[in-house]
């Protein structure tokens, strides 16, 4: 009779210690989105609204050119950052990797700027991009006049500002986790190429590059959810400026949520930044799904 | 100047390049080739571009403005003086008061004390729960949790403000730090979730044998053993809503709002000439703490980034 009581509450007991995590994942995560679904075929303005319009706002905001040029921002951002993190990351982990001396304080200079802000990280290179008292002025005193360093207030220019101010902040992620990669490399891999004589930079091109794969794919997963997600760089280093010329779509959504009282448009926007975030990660979910099915 | 042949930096397992001869490879080790300068020039290079914002953060904040106006970017303070970070700590304007960013400093520590314990512990309760219990539906709703962790908060974050206005509590202190809670949420379960599946089953169920209950055996067997992952769950996490900006924006209301925030309105509300030396020194404070996390505990920083990143 005791030991049926206690089974009972142990049952219970694992539903109630799961119920923050449900109530999370169906309230605060799907109820959430669906609700902003809800809401983007509305036309609410300050305060959500019955009114049913349909897919209007979908239209509206694809003709909206301040969301057109969010969208162009963010391709141009995305496929410069990423590519730049990669290759950043990648080469400092290979050349991490060559015994060299001092390797744990290269590894913590590499790093530290991850455990930085968004903000503090636009904040500090908007100083250093700043014309006349940063850099460029730097560069002015030392005689280069040819040089004119003031990108973060030319319209053509700013977006690269923040992909370098962001690629300084998180390469050195990508470099651990590639260097985490490199070090569980069988080793004999080594031995049998260095017996056949094939250069290093081959191996590492054609072998170790393959091999680490599934490294690449985590960092592609994280990368380009960071670029979705991109909003603190650009408010703290340029607030979307020159003009409208570094306005990205996460801006986007929140000027027209809580400044310009525009909720339909906005939930339209967010639920359209949904779409690549879910595209993403369907092959990982598959790739899930089917390990633990076998 | 002779680099050793086996690097004791390194862990001594995992050599990369493995000699054939130990005669040429001892040669190779020790003389400078060419190729061994290039890429310690190039390390060195990376090096410097890595440390230069952190370099000119720390001049800037120690130079009077004239200095900063006259010296360029780079040059070393002539006269140090620290009243830029005075200035910054309790002088600045951030908005409306001209109180500096202490305040920011401390609504920071109040969001992230109750944020980071609480978390932890709801984290560590669904990935034991997880790992050992079989509870219907547990695996899907885990699958959407870590998903949620993808998704930009902008989502999400109109409703959940609507769902906190009527409860009344949007803007205040358990608002932030019950949202705090649940974007926290996914990586913190899945950091449990993973340490605990690496407990022997035996171990489970040798307790479960002596009569313990889903509380008990959490409490007395595997919380006490969880101590290398609530190390690492808790720098993640301090560092993660430390850093937080736009969740403290939108939900921490005006009295609570958080330091990043409060460093940003520092920077924007700047009237006449822009304080470069007190911004800098402000930015420091702000990113300190962080900072400090990762210089001192290092290797648990990065052990928290690949259990956290890799392993989903």
């Amino acid at each position: 009779m005791k030991r049926t009581f206690a089974r009972i509450t142990s049952r219970m007991s694992k539903y109630i210690a799961l119920s923050p995590m449900a109530l999370t994942v169906i309230v605060a995560y799907v109820g959430a989105a669906l609700w902003t679904l809800r809401i983007s075929l509305t036309s609410s303005r300050t305060f959500p609204s019955g009114g049913y319009i349909g897919l209007a706002q979908y239209q509206r905001l694809f003709d909206n050119e301040r969301w057109m040029l969010s969208l162009h921002n963010l391709a141009l951002y995305g496929v410069l950052f990423i590519v730049a993190c990669l290759a950043i990351g990648f080469l400092l982990a290979v050349f991490i990797d060559q015994r060299v001396r001092g390797e744990g304080v290269l590894r913590t200079v590499f790093l530290y700027p991850y455990a930085m802000s968004f903000v503090a990280t636009g904040l500090v290179w908007q100083w250093l991009l700043t014309p006349g008292d940063g850099i460029d002025g730097a560069l002015r005193a030392w005689g280069w006049h040819g040089l004119q360093l003031d990108w973060i207030v030319r319209q053509d220019m700013v977006m690269y500002t923040i992909v370098i101010a962001t690629v300084w902040q998180a390469s050195g992620l990508v470099m651990a986790l590639m260097l985490a990669g490199l070090r569980g490399i069988d080793p004999d891999i080594w031995k049998a190429a260095r017996l056949d004589g094939i250069p290093a930079w081959r191996v590492y091109a054609q072998v170790v590059l393959p091999m680490l794969w599934p490294t690449i794919a985590t960092v592609l997963l994280l990368l380009s959810t960071a670029v979705v997600k991109l909003y603190d760089a650009v408010v703290a280093m340029t607030q979307g400026g020159p003009g409208t010329a570094s306005e990205v779509p996460t801006k986007f959504i929140m000027d027209h949520l809580f400044l310009r009282s525009n909720v339909g448009l906005a939930s339209a926007g967010a639920v359209v930044l949904l779409v690549p975030v879910l595209a993403l990660l369907a092959p990982y979910a598959y790739a899930r799904h089917r390990k633990e099915a076998t | 100047m002779t680099p050793p042949i086996i690097d004791h930096a390194a862990p001594p397992a995992l050599p990369l390049q493995m000699p054939l001869r130990p005669a040429a490879a001892r040669k190779r080790g020790r003389r400078l080739t060419p190729a061994r300068i290039g890429i310690y020039a190039f390390l060195f290079t990376a090096a410097l571009f890595f440390l230069l914002p952190l370099y000119v953060m720390i001049v800037t904040s120690l130079k009077p403005m004239e200095e900063i106006r006259a010296g360029g970017i780079f040059a070393l303070p002539h006269a140090a003086t620290f009243e830029p970070w005075r200035q910054a700590w309790s002088g600045v304007c951030t908005g409306a008061a001209c109180e500096g960013i202490r305040g920011g400093f401390w609504n920071s520590v109040l969001i992230t004390v109750p944020s980071t314990v609480i978390t932890i512990l709801v984290g560590a309760v669904n990935g034991y729960a997880l790992s050992f219990w079989r509870a219907r539906g547990a695996n899907l709703l885990f699958g959407v949790l870590l998903i949620g962790a993808f998704v930009p908060v902008q989502v999400m974050i109109y409703p959940l403000v609507r769902v906190m206005a009527l409860a009344g509590i949007y803007g205040s202190l358990p608002a932030i730090v019950l949202v705090h809670v649940i974007f926290g949420m996914p990586v913190m379960t899945l950091l449990f979730r993973n340490y605990y599946a690496g407990v022997p089953q035996e171990l489970f169920q040798a307790a479960r044998i002596d009569g313990g209950g889903f509380w008990r055996i959490f409490l007395q067997v595997m919380l006490p053993m969880s101590l290398p992952i609530i190390v690492v769950a808790g720098i993640m996490q301090v560092t993660g809503v430390w850093n937080d900006y736009i969740l403290g924006l939108v939900f921490a209301g005006r009295d609570h709002l958080p330091m990043t925030v409060e460093l940003n309105n520092v920077i924007m509300t700047t009237t006449g000439t822009r304080q470069y030396n007190v911004n800098m020194a402000a930015t420091i404070l702000t990113a300190l703490l962080p900072l400090a996390l990762y210089f001192v505990s290092g290797r648990w920083f990065v052990r928290g980034i690949a259990a956290g990143a890799v392993k989903g």
